[in-house]
This record gives structure tokens, C-alpha cells and sequence, in this order.
């Protein structure tokens, strides 16, 4: 029982983070009908600035984790923020009018720009980083069932920049006003709204949204090295797609549903094959992605195109 | 105005002289490096490049040398289908003489075959899966560091000695990690050690919880792990998450600087890795080899393998002025090498090229460094290692 209750705490744990992630792509693709495969290295910039921050802080002589963790949460958003705004202004933008398939190639490539920049120019960037343990890590037994307590927080974090971003986008003006983008970009401009403002804010989000699970992902695994983004970033496409790309339950749908089949994959298939070890587990994750989709090709919530967002 | 006519006159002049006087020099011989300059491990990789390229900048300071050495360096990635372009573009350069080639076992598995069809002498500086020399008989492949069958013996031997009785082995699921995890296997059951779990896992996985959450249910003693770096970094870090209290046994793999900045001193406290041959700083060319590396100001460490690296290199050029820049006689005299003077020690390749490494070196994590074991707290009994 305590093993299952660990299982299920670590898929929680994986679950939260590849779900900010999707909801970062459901967002971008509500909006623009865009993919920007440059997410995860997006998650990834904010991750190392975040770490940069709390270096930085710590070169000051401040000692305290509470200070130093607000830093480090606060450098992240804004980098990615504005990386995210900057990414939409002059890569998005102007590739409105272009075909899907050259916004998607363009921001791949640039994913692979962020992705080695980090690595040549962050000092020592090929080696992995330590990632300060910010939050306290009293354990908490529960009958063999080991929480601890900076997971538990950073769990709990998760659920309430989920939840928030949600209240966000169904209970104010702005959020609105992406929801008005979203469903037609034109009668939106034609109803007074800001068009691009409203596209730079969103992509803001959605990239402010990765870099907090950059660094989750950071504090979770105290270790974060400049190759994070690329497998995280898959895999939040994955969940997005599964859950039904612009749809913001979707999302969070597919970032659990991913996290459980990876936590199975790796947990049951030895115990059922013994000669298949734990490695096949994104085999066996991805290949359940693919059966769902072919049943279900327009995501377990199918999108509406009333309910964008 | 004459005077700074004059002087203009003989600057000029003498950078004439500057100019001109490659020319009348020596041969340029090309040698090439390859290794993971990019991806995970790029940090052993851009060490064992520096020093091979401070062998050839010593090389070429050498007034007595008979050739300008110079270096061409390549980037395999740690991956075998780059591996195998890169050695492909290396081999058909008729410029390039000889290599010193990859530091991960499974891109040196796949460029063996490429090497010995183009008839391009190579030293591997850091592979150490036993098949690369082993399980061909390919004239141009030697290597100078020892092979994982050594490195795990001693492993094994060592830890039953300590008295450890259980493990539990992650390894990943490459031909090295499963290298690893067979020789351990193997030699531990002789010294009446238990596997209790065996977890394969792939190179790039970034969570582990839950092999770890099984591994914490068997309850073993010790927790091995065939890999490299920065998987060793996140099992360490994940294992210590999960209040895992057994020992960590590390190989080769994880010998490097960057293993413990990763997982961060403290944690990383007591960690063990084994690797082929006399410690560096034992050696009398040790010295001489460190103080070099810090003269010529490389951005990054020389890690575990540079020596090996180094003394590569060392041995091409070696043959080079012996027998000129002719791959064939190069190849030859690689093959006679024996009882060699270099900074890892005495060099002899055997029937297989495969140098006959004497030694395997055992090391602990103590105080935030990489220390011999003998000269380590741990030895002297002023620390203990995990559950002892």
C-alpha cells in the first residue's frame, strides 16, 4: 500500500509539472493557432535564470531561503516573460500570414538557439547544475509512505498556478479578452480589443507558466542541466494534444494522464515482463499516446471552437 | 622622420622574416581528436581535447620535434550515428595520420569497423567496454585506458571487502551501462554478493522516482549505478529525495568534477568510482602534466581522461617522428608499442592493442573532492561509509 501511495505521489509530482507545461501550448495554440516548439527551452531560460537569481543573491550575503526563493521565482517570470512577449512580437507576428508548418519549423529552431546559448554562454553550461534546495524538507512518514515536505509545497504550488491562470482566464477582463481573441481574432479587433497586446500578454503567460515549472522542475530534482526543456517539451505537447490541443482541461487532463502511463510504464511493465526493464517506459507512454489519438483524434475533450482557451 | 622611416623599414622587415619563416619549417602533420564536445558529457570530452591539444602545443614548442603538429578536433556528441560521420570524414582526410579517438564506449563500437576500412590508426583515450579492442582484431584500434572488466573486478572485490552483501544495479541501457552491469554482476556473485534488483534505464531519463521507489522497498545495501555523469548526478539527488539511505557505487562514468558540482558536496559525500591505472598525482609525469594544464589557461578542467588524452597523443607523435606521416608505418609501430614512457605510465599494447593496465584506482567523494582511497577519512576510519 505505502508503495502505491509513493507511486502515485511521484506521477502527482511529474503530473503537475507536464501539465503547466501543456497548458502553456493549449494557450499559445487557443490564441494564434500556433505551435511554438520552443517551450520547453523557453521552460528551460527560465530554470537558469532562476538559478542565476539565486546565485546572484546569495553573492549579495543574503542567507535567507525565503528571499532567495522569492528571487529566484521572480527573475524566472520576468525573463521568460518577456522572452515569451519578444518571441511573439518578432517570430509569431510576423509569421501570421505564413503557412502553420514555417512557424512551427521557426520555432523549433529557435528552441535549439536557446537551448545551446545556455550551454555555450552560462558558465560551465554542458555540465548539470545544482539547484539550491530552497523550500524545507522535513520528511513526513505516513505508515512507509515518505512525503516530503518541500515536494508537498511545490505540488501544492503547482495545483494553485493551475488553478489561478484558470480564474484568470474565466473570471477577468483579460482573460476575456483572450477568450474574445481566441474565438475570432477579428471581431475581437472590431470589439475594441487590443489584438496584439492581448497576443503578447498571452504568450507572457504561457512562458511565465513554463518557467515556474522550470524552476518546480529545479527545486523537485534539485539538479537542472540546459537539455531539460527538450524531452519536457515533447512531452507537454504530447499531454496537450491528448488532452485536446486548446483546451485548457485538456491540458491538465494530458499532463496527468502522461505522468500516470510513464509512472505505469516504468512500475508494471517489469512486474508483468520480466525481461522489459523500466527503460521502455516512454516507449509504452508515447505508444498509449498514439492508440488514444487514433481513437479519439481530436483529444480526449474534443475542442470546440466556442470553448477555445 | 629618416628614423621612423627606419624603423617602419625594419618592422616591416620583420614581419617579413615572421611570415616567410613557416615555409621554410617544418611539415605540417595533421592528428585528429574526437570526442563529446556537446550533449551531457561534453565535460570529459572538452577535457581530454585540451589535453590532447596541450600535447601537441608542448609538442610543437619542442625545437627538437621533426614536424608542426597540428590538431584537428571533432565533436561525436556521445552519439554513435555522429560518431560514425565524424570518423568517416576523419578517415577519408588523407591529411589526418592517426586519431585519438571517443570517450563513450558505444560511438567507439560503431566507428572500429570505419577506422579499419580507411586504415586510420586511432588511440581510444576514454571507451572502456571490452569489445572495442576485444571483439574485433582490427590492427589500426589500440586504446590506453584500461577496459571496464578490470575496473569491475576490483569493484567488486573492494566492496565485498567492505562488507557489503546487497545490491541493487541501475544501469543505463547502452552497450556501456549493460557492459557495467554484466562484469559487476558477474564478479560480485563470485565474492558471494547478492543483485537483489537490476533496473535498466535509458541515457537521457530524468526521473527515476520510480525505480528508486522499488529499489527503497528491496532495501539493499548498496546501490550500483553503469552510467555516466549526469544520470549519476540525478540518481544521487533523487536517491537522497526518497531517503535512500544505501551506499552509492559509482564507475568510471561518474569520475568527474562535475558529479560532485552537480549533486553538490555534500550529498555527493562518499560516493565511490574505480578507474584504470596509477592515480595522476602518483606518477611522476603527473606533476609536470598538471602544471602544464594550468600554464595553458583551458577554460575547462582536464577531468579524468585528459591523461589518457594526452598520452595518446604523446604516443602518435612519437610514431610520427619516428617513422614520418605515413598511416601504415604509423599503425605498425602503434602495434610494437611496449614498455612506453607516458604520464599515465608504462604503456604495452597486447595482442588486441589493448594497453595492459596494471591498476585500477579506487576513489571516494571526501570533502567535496575525488580522493585516492587509501589517503581518504574514510580509510583512516574517521568516516564510515553509508550503513557501515
Amino acid at each position: 500500500m505505502s508503495v502505491l501511495g509513493q507511486y502515485l505521489f511521484n506521477g502527482l509530482m511529474l503530473g503537475v509539472i507536464y501539465a503547466m507545461v501543456a497548458v502553456g501550448f493549449t494557450l499559445f495554440f487557443g490564441v494564434l493557432d500556433v505551435i511554438k516548439f520552443s517551450h520547453g527551452d523557453v521552460l528551460m531560460v527560465g530554470a537558469f535564470a532562476g538559478l542565476a537569481a539565486s546565485l546572484g543573491v546569495m553573492h549579495l550575503g543574503v542567507e535567507s531561503a525565503a528571499v532567495q526563493l522569492l528571487a529566484v521565482v521572480l527573475a524566472a517570470l520576468c525573463v521568460t516573460g518577456l522572452l515569451g512577449a519578444l518571441i511573439a512580437r518578432f517570430l509569431i507576428l510576423p509569421l501570421r500570414k505564413a503557412p502553420p508548418l514555417n512557424t512551427l519549423l521557426a520555432t523549433l529552431m529557435l528552441g535549439t538557439v536557446l537551448r545551446e546559448a545556455v550551454r555555450l554562454f552560462y558558465p560551465d553550461g554542458s555540465n548539470p547544475k545544482p539547484f539550491p534546495a530552497l523550500l524545507p524538507s522535513a520528511t513526513l512518514d505516513l505508515g512507509g509512505l515518505s512525503l516530503r515536505s518541500d515536494s508537498l509545497i511545490i505540488l501544492c504550488a503547482g495545483v494553485a498556478v493551475i488553478v489561478g491562470v484558470h480564474l484568470l482566464i474565466t473570471r477577468t477582463r483579460l482573460g476575456m479578452a483572450i477568450r474574445a481573441v481566441a474565438q475570432d481574432g477579428e471581431t475581437a479587433r472590431l470589439m475594441g480589443i487590443n489584438f496584439d497586446a492581448v497576443v503578447l500578454l498571452t504568450f507572457a503567460l504561457g512562458s511565465g507558466m513554463a518557467a515556474l515549472a522550470g524552476v518546480m522542475n529545479g527545486l523537485y530534482y534539485n539538479e537542472i542541466n540546459f537539455n531539460i526543456g527538450l524531452l519536457l517539451g515533447v512531452i507537454g505537447f504530447a499531454a496537450a494534444i491528448l488532452g485536446g490541443l486548446g483546451n485548457l482541461y485538456g491540458a491538465i487532463l494530458g499532463g496527468f494522464l502522461f505522468a500516470g502511463l510513464q509512472v505505469l510504464g516504468s512500475a508494471a511493465l517489469p512486474a508483468l515482463i520480466p525481461d522489459i526493464p523500466s527503460a521502455y517506459r516512454d516507449v509504452f507512454a508515447f505508444a498509449v499516446v498514439i492508440v488514444l489519438m487514433a481513437w479519439k483524434p481530436t483529444g480526449l475533450i474534443a475542442e470546440k471552437s466556442s470553448e477555445r482557451v | 622622420m629618416r628614423l621612423k622611416h627606419t624603423l617602419a623599414a625594419t618592422v616591416l622587415g620583420l614581419a617579413g622574416l615572421a611570415s616567410a619563416s613557416p615555409a621554410l619549417a617544418k611539415d605540417v602533420v595533421k592528428i585528429a581528436f574526437v570526442g563529446p564536445l556537446t550533449g551531457g558529457v561534453s565535460a570529459i570530452g572538452l577535457g581530454g581535447r585540451n589535453s590532447a591539444d596541450l600535447a601537441v602545443r608542448l609538442r610543437n614548442a619542442d625545437p627538437a620535434s621533426k614536424y608542426e603538429y597540428q590538431l584537428v578536433t571533432l565533436d561525436d556528441e556521445c552519439r554513435p550515428n555522429i560518431g560514425v560521420q565524424v570518423a568517416t570524414k576523419v578517415s577519408t582526410d588523407k591529411s589526418i595520420v592517426a586519431g585519438v579517438t571517443h570517450f563513450c564506449s558505444a560511438v567507439a563500437m560503431g566507428t572500429v569497423g570505419v577506422y579499419h576500412r580507411f586504415g586510420l590508426p586511432v588511440v581510444v583515450w576514454g571507451a572502456v567496454l571490452p569489445e572495442i579492442t576485444y571483439g574485433n582484431d582490427y590492427k589500426e584500434v589500440h586504446r590506453v585506458n584500461g577496459t571496464m572488466i578490470n575496473q569491475n573486478q576490483v569493484a567488486a572485490e573492494f566492496m565485498a571487502g567492505q562488507g557489503y552483501k546487497t545490491w541493487a544495479i541501475i544501469h543505463d541501457t547502452t552497450d556501456y551501462g549493460k557492459g557495467h552491469n554484466k562484469y559487476f554482476s558477474e564478479f560480485i556473485a563470485k565474492h558471494g554478493g547478492k543483485v537483489l534488483g537490476t533496473f535498466g534505464v535509458t541515457a537521457d531519463q530524468q526521473d527515476f522516482t520510480t525505480e528508486l521507489t522499488r529499489i527503497r522497498e528491496l532495501k539493499p545495501d548498496v546501490l550500483y549505478f553503469g552510467g555516466l555523469t549526469p544520470l549519476g548526478v540525478r540518481i544521487r539527488t533523487q536517491m537522497e529525495k526518497l531517503g535512500i539511505p544505501a551506499q552509492f557505487e559509482g564507475t568510471s562514468g561518474i569520475m568527474s568534477d562535475a558529479y560532485i558540482q552537480g549533486v553538490g558536496a555534500q550529498t555527493a559525500e562518499g560516493s565511490l568510482a574505480f578507474i584504470e591505472g596509477a592515480p595522476l598525482e602518483k606518477l611522476p609525469g603527473g606533476q609536470f602534466f598538471s602544471e602544464q594544464y594550468a600554464k595553458n589557461k583551458y577554460g575547462e578542467p582536464a577531468e579524468a581522461y585528459g591523461p589518457f588524452a594526452f598520452a595518446a597523443a604523446n604516443l602518435i607523435m612519437d610514431a610520427v617522428e619516428k617513422v614520418g606521416p605515413d598511416r601504415a608505418k604509423v599503425r605498425d609501430l602503434l602495434n610494437a608499442t611496449s614498455d612506453a614512457d607516458t604520464i599515465i605510465g608504462k604503456v604495452t599494447f597486447d595482442d588486441h592493442r589493448q594497453n595492459v593496465v596494471p591498476l585500477v584506482t579506487k576513489y571516494v567523494v571526501d570533502g567535496g573532492k575525488w580522493t585516492i582511497w587509501e589517503d581518504s577519512s574514510y580509510a583512516k576510519g574517521d568516516k564510515k561509509l553509508a550503513g557501515k
